[in-house]
């Protein structure tokens, strides 16, 4: 009755959760979308999408891919092998016992006439299974806790993952243990099966499954004769045997039921098996209706996404189609951290400690933020910075077992997170560069606001510039900070060599690309020069030459002191970074 | 043997794969090995705005890597290159730095001694194979091809860290390009930047830099820009395209990298070059081939 119930009520949960998910792939929005992309293209244009590549040569491309990827799982084997190792033992564990033990009446039974799952092989392969699963469970314990991969992280639903997973497994070898050596089990079972009266015949009965089976009975112990167990043998033959092998066929509940046998028969008295049974089918039940809310779900994402990425590019894709992948892909994360073991980037978040630099932490956010949950203001500048601080190197695409396409996810959220608003310093670095390739993707105005923002932020608080009737006061006390960030410590305070030939502002190509260089530029790089030498840092760096440097290093190059101007330049960039970073928002 | 670790950085594989097949291929022709390693990240190039650190930390990790197994590394980006190089600079000078980055390089199971060399793409071809040995390899040379080389500002400057060629007047570019029989211009803005460091930050800054060298290029007389880093390339190709869109004007002068313009000539095919995957045709190329030295249109003639 409880099981029935429990049963249905998690069935119910689970549909309703995996129809409530793939809505969510319709309705979602990553990014900026087109106004006339709405739910309901969204599903025309996917059921199209999907006709389409099936009754197609395209067929052939998702059928390769779901051999090799999604049965095979060639991607995690391309890139670690004890990874690999763990997901196949615990996918096929996981699929084989869900097929043949949880699901044996509605699919095994129909198909095998023979079996039970008492009768090897069915009994040993449910073992097997099994170990499967603890193996891989076992690896990835070892990967996360023991060895711990650096940047591999580990969140709640990580946790919970293994978790629900290890608990049905380990209840489920105990249960198996416990009904090995249970005493009431071997009574009802020959009160209700073998029909045997005959005290005698059930003596040597219990003698053989005593010794042979692990049973643990009050009364009946070994050493047992030989004879007594000869005779046992012929009792089971006629009996038992057409439906029970030999339990140690069962290998790990029988070896659970050797190291239990000394408190057997307290636990039997205690109705353990009932209480294990309980946890085994409520975990059980628990893990299925969660499971389109947990990482589990990716079982079905995850080669959804394979599958739609092996045959979608970006050039010939429909836009809603786009929409659609990139809504399904969030949930095909598995937060496996491939992405993150192999980011270009890896070394800005050992410096900065800002974890949304890495991808797999970026997604866990995203899921977020797409969902709709409100972020803070502090985690929404801390997302936008890990996903500026992108080299756009691709690798995480390549990566990925699940084949998300991450390169367009990023270019996507990132403008989304750039129109909102928050002022982003990174915009005025290399980093800038894919996205101004891809300049023509926005209007005008989409491009240029956030780069103005970014120029008033880190310009914005150096009041001395903006003001210039301001007296100056040459305390030289800032000195300091400077020293800190000095690139050369041998000969730190460069800048106090410079006797001011301007050859630095002569050769400059950018100061040489304005009629105006002093009204466009702030300062220019001689009198940045003077401004260090007079201790003058921060108004050195509010100017926005140093924002406008090629970095050409031909001041550098040319300056008869050896001062080191670029990269003076570049420790000021630094510095206003950071001040920017400090600064009160 | 000649080998080396290959660097290839963030944005070959991802933008100019052209590049990386060229280069391997003529890499290949002059006896170079080359070997990849998987764990190479980001040399810091970009984050030197922003957090030195970062960058050091970056480059100090790839400097590590490339030790761990025991080969110098062989760069085919320049800003890459500068960036290696000027991390590889100070830590040598600074050993308070070197012990910093040597902590947190542990954390990750690493360790950087100082025992790698860094070069360039450019660098290798002269100094390690040689000029001589270059022309050996070539089985057609160029005629009437007027060549415009740019050098990149971050392989040439600061010149006491990149030690890459004389900053003030290099030839060992020149000298790359005139084996293959094509006349390497002088030029004034030879040694200038292309302006892509600033995309994305002050483009109207960035494309008039690189409309200044266009200018001075075609000005010159040059049949095509030489390059030899993805940023200046891309610069080049991709922002002049865009440029070119822009002013609804047709008179380009198109870049080509010199792996595919010396690859022509060692009789690699075009397709392993990637002579049509620049943005801006350079395809015409093969029509200044001197056909006196080309076996195939000899044999046409026959």
């Amino acid at each position: 009755m409880t099981f029935n119930i429990s049963l249905y009520i998690s069935l119910f949960v689970f549909i309703f959760g995996l129809v409530y998910r793939i809505y969510t792939w319709f309705t979602r929005k990553v990014g900026v979308l087109p106004e006339q992309v709405t739910t309901s293209r969204r599903v025309f244009a996917a059921v199209r999408g999907i006709f389409g590549a099936v009754f197609s040569l395209k067929i052939l491309i998702l059928i390769k891919v779901f051999v090799l990827d999604v049965l095979l799982q060639k991607r995690i084997l391309k890139e670690d092998f004890l990874r690999w190792l763990m997901h196949m033992l615990v996918f096929y564990g996981f699929m084989l016992l869900l097929l043949m033990h949880g699901l044996d009446k509605i699919i095994i039974e129909p198909i095998f006439e023979e079996y039970y799952s008492t009768l090897n092989p069915y009994l040993f392969l449910r073992d097997l299974f099994g170990i499967m699963m603890i193996a891989g469970l076992g690896i990835a314990i070892y990967r996360r806790f023991i060895q711990k991969a650096p940047r591999l992280k580990t969140n709640g639903m990580d946790y919970y993952a293994i978790v629900i997973l290890i608990v049905i497994m380990i209840s489920g070898f105990l249960l198996e243990g416990v009904k090995i050596t249970s005493h009431t089990e071997f009574q009802n079972m020959v009160t209700e099966w073998s029909g045997l009266d005959d005290e005698k015949e059930i003596r040597a009965l219990e003698s053989l499954w005593v010794q042979d089976f692990g049973v643990v009975l009050p009364d009946v112990k070994p050493p047992f004769e030989r004879a007594a167990l000869t005779y046992g043998r012929e009792v089971h033959e006629t009996n038992c045997a057409g439906c029970h092998s030999s339990s140690k066929w069962a290998f790990s509940g029988y070896s659970v039921a050797k190291i239990i046998s000394p408190v057997a028969l307290m636990l039997d008295r205690a109705g353990i098996s009932v209480l294990l049974w309980y946890i085994h089918f409520i975990s059980c039940f628990f893990g299925l209706a969660y499971l389109p809310f947990s990482k589990m779900f990716h079982i079905f994402a995850g080669p959804v996404s394979l599958l739609a990425n092996s045959v979608m590019g970006k050039e010939k894709s429909d836009p809603a189609n786009i929409a659609t992948r990139q809504a399904m892909e969030l949930d095909a994360c598995t937060h496996c951290c491939a992405c993150s073991f192999s980011c270009s980037a890896l070394m800005a978040f050992e410096a900065s400690g800002n974890e949304y630099i890495l991808p797999s932490e970026k997604m866990r956010l995203l899921k977020a933020l797409i969902a709709g949950k409100a972020l803070s203001r502090r985690e929404i500048k801390a997302v936008l910075h890990g996903v500026y601080l992108c080299t756009n190197c691709d690798r995480c695409t390549v990566v990925c077992p699940v084949g998300i396409n991450l390169k367009e996810l990023w270019i996507n959220v990132r403008e989304n997170l750039l129109q909102k608003g928050e002022s982003e310093p990174l915009l005025l670095s290399p980093f800038s560069f894919v996205r101004g390739l891809n300049r023509e993707n926005l209007s005008k105005d989409e491009y240029s606001r956030p780069i103005e923002k970014a120029r008033q932020a880190v310009a914005g608080r150096f009041d001395l510039l903006i003001d210039k009737e301001r007296l100056l006061s040459l305390k030289g006390g800032d000195a300091g900070e400077l020293k800190d960030l000095s690139t050369n410590n041998i000969r730190d305070n460069a800048f106090a060599y410079c006797f001011g030939c301007q050859n630095c502002t002569t050769i400059c190509p950018v100061v040489g690309s304005f009629d105006k260089p002093e009204e466009e530029l702030g300062l220019l790089p001689h009198q940045i020069m003077c401004c260090l030498g007079l201790g003058l840092v921060e108004m050195a760096s509010g100017s926005s030459m140093i924002w406008d440097c090629v970095t050409c290093y031909q001041c550098q190059e040319h300056c008869p002191q050896n001062v080191d101007v670029t990269d003076l330049l570049f420790q000021l960039k630094n510095l206003a970074v950071k001040n920017l970073e400090k600064a009160p928002s | 043997m000649i080998k080396y670790a290959l660097f290839l950085g963030c944005n070959i594989p991802a933008r100019v794969s052209q590049y990386e097949c060229s280069s391997r291929a003529v890499l290949e022709k002059a006896g170079v090995e080359t070997v990849d390693i998987r764990d190479f990240n980001c040399c810091g190039y970009p984050m030197r705005n922003s957090d030195r650190k970062a960058f050091i930390l970056s480059s100090a990790r790839n400097l590590a890597l490339a030790e761990k197994e025991g080969l110098n590394i062989l760069t085919l980006c320049k800003c890459c290159f500068g960036s290696l190089k000027k991390a590889e600079y100070l830590l040598k000078e600074d050993s308070n730095l070197h012990e910093e980055v040597n902590r947190t390089l542990a954390e990750n199971g690493l360790k950087y001694e100082g025992r790698v060399e860094v070069k360039h793409l450019l660098s290798v071809l002269y100094h390690d194979v040689g000029i001589d040995a270059l022309k050996s390899k070539i089985s057609v040379i160029y005629k009437n091809l007027k060549v415009a080389t740019h050098y990149g500002c971050h392989a040439l400057r600061p010149s006491r860290v990149t030690q890459f060629d004389d900053p003030v007047a290099p030839k060992l570019f020149d000298e790359l390009v005139e084996i293959t029989g094509a006349e390497s211009i002088d030029w004034p803005e030879k040694l200038e930047c292309c302006g892509a460091p600033l995309m994305g930050i002050n483009d109207d800054l960035s494309m008039g830099l690189t409309a200044r060298k266009l200018e001075a290029g075609k000005k010159a007389g040059a049949d095509y820009l030489c390059s030899a880093c993805p940023y200046c390339q891309m610069q080049f190709d991709a922002v002049q395209n865009m440029m070119i869109s822009h002013n609804r004007d047709n008179d380009y002068l198109a870049s080509i990298l010199y792996p595919q313009l010396l690859g022509l000539c060692m009789g690699i095919d075009s397709e392993t070059l990637g002579i049509g995957m620049n943005q801006i045709d350079i395809s015409g190329i093969t029509s200044f081939i001197d056909s006196a030295t080309d076996p195939h249109r000899h044999t046409q003639t026959r």
